[in-house]
């Protein structure tokens, strides 16, 4: 695995348009972007609406997820590339969520919508429909998800990165700064956490660094090789940014997103919490 | 959750009596500036948020009181505003020349 297989560029998209065998998928939480104008022919996942599991907090379970990718028009050998607002953060889940599920081949736009944007790209209105498919998803691959428990027993033996930014870990806002700051949960981090934003991967046109750059990022924050890692944020979506850096681009083993981070661990009773 | 809301518009809702809220506009050549992205920076310049403009420019951030930077990247440029902000609301306008 490397940069290649995983990332292009948007030059790459703007001349693979129409592609056959090539589907642009466009992931958001607020999908007003997409509906004022995405790349030419790509489909629409909404965060919320689509990758959730509307009852339970999760997400879908399998037959839903085949069930959401058919009606899309996503056929197992078809080459997804996912793309985003928010510096790629949702498009990154997706892309794990997409490996959680077998996917054979997926792959980011390097600096998403923004950069799409930044460069004046063209944009298109028009309604996309791609026939339905029969897709076939692999039962969820759990390697790279992690779970509360396995958070709290990994404080002081793994490397646990928290990559919210410096004013959440240390407790000081609840949230990211565009929201509301009234939550339930408890503010702070995991115990033993090393805190490194998830933001510092990324460069001011939401770009990844390079691979030079990003080695050098991890290494001097003390991340250490020889452990497994957790990766976690607030609901699971900057941990999938940084999960994509540290195995996909990085190639390191042993890296699993905690999809139900600080909401989730924050609202939990009797575990540690350090400000 | 952790997409950011539309900007802009009332602060109906928001208790500005706890809530730190840092708002304003982007302009450039006299008019404001559309689908600018707006970043939040913390007093060691670390990324905080990111919100992108609403059609009249508008951006919103619900901050803790102290130092910030607001720094907007757009199609047509680039500006930045440092301020202190204190619980309440906190409103500054980035110029983009």
């Amino acid at each position: 695995m490397s940069r290649n297989d995983v990332l292009v560029t948007a030059d790459w998209v703007q001349e693979n348009l129409g592609t056959p065998g090539i589907v642009f998928v466009e992931v958001d939480e607020d999908t007003s972007a997409y509906d004022g104008g995405h790349i030419e022919g790509a489909v629409k996942l909404d965060w919320k609406q689509d990758l959730q599991d509307p009852l339970r907090r999760d997400y879908l379970d399998k037959t839903a997820f085949e069930a959401l990718l058919s009606a899309k028009g996503i056929g197992n050998d078809d080459t997804v590339v996912l793309y985003g607002g928010n510096n790629n953060w949702f498009a990154a889940y997706a892309y794990w969520y997409f490996k959680i599920y077998g996917h054979r081949d997926v792959k980011l736009m390097d600096g998403g919508r923004k950069k799409w944007e930044l460069d004046g790209r063209p944009l298109s209105k028009d309604t996309v429909d791609r026939p339905a498919t029969q897709y076939q998803a692999s039962e969820p691959d759990l390697s790279i998800r992690a779970f509360r428990d396995e958070v709290v027993a990994a404080i002081g033996s793994k490397n646990l990165v928290d990559v919210r930014s410096p004013d959440e870990f240390s407790g000081k806002i609840l949230a990211p700064a565009h929201l509301p700051q009234e939550q339930s949960q408890r503010a702070g981090h995991v115990p033993t956490a090393i805190n490194i934003p998830w933001s510092k991967a990324a460069n001011e046109d939401g770009t990844f660094k390079s691979d030079e750059q990003l080695a050098a990022l991890y290494g001097e924050q003390g991340f250490d090789d020889s452990l497994e890692t957790i990766a976690y944020c607030r609901i699971g979506e900057r941990s999938s940014h940084t999960w994509f850096v540290l195995s996909e681009l990085l190639g390191k083993k042993n890296v699993k997103n905690y999809d139900g981070s600080w909401v989730e661990y924050g609202s939990l009773v009797g575990v540690p919490i350090e400000k | 959750m952790c997409g950011a809301p539309k900007q802009g518009g009332s602060l109906a809702g928001i208790d500005l009596s706890t809530q730190t809220v840092i708002q304003g506009a982007v302009w450039h050549d006299g008019a404001p500036v559309a689908g600018a992205y707006v970043r939040l920076l913390d007093s060691t310049d670390e990324f905080t948020a990111e919100v992108v403009t609403s059609p009249e420019g508008e951006f919103r951030f619900f901050a803790a009181p102290g130092a910030w930077k607001v720094r907007s990247l757009a199609a047509v440029g680039k500006g930045e505003r440092v301020l202190d902000a204190e619980v309440g609301l906190n409103e500054t306008t980035i110029v983009i020349d």
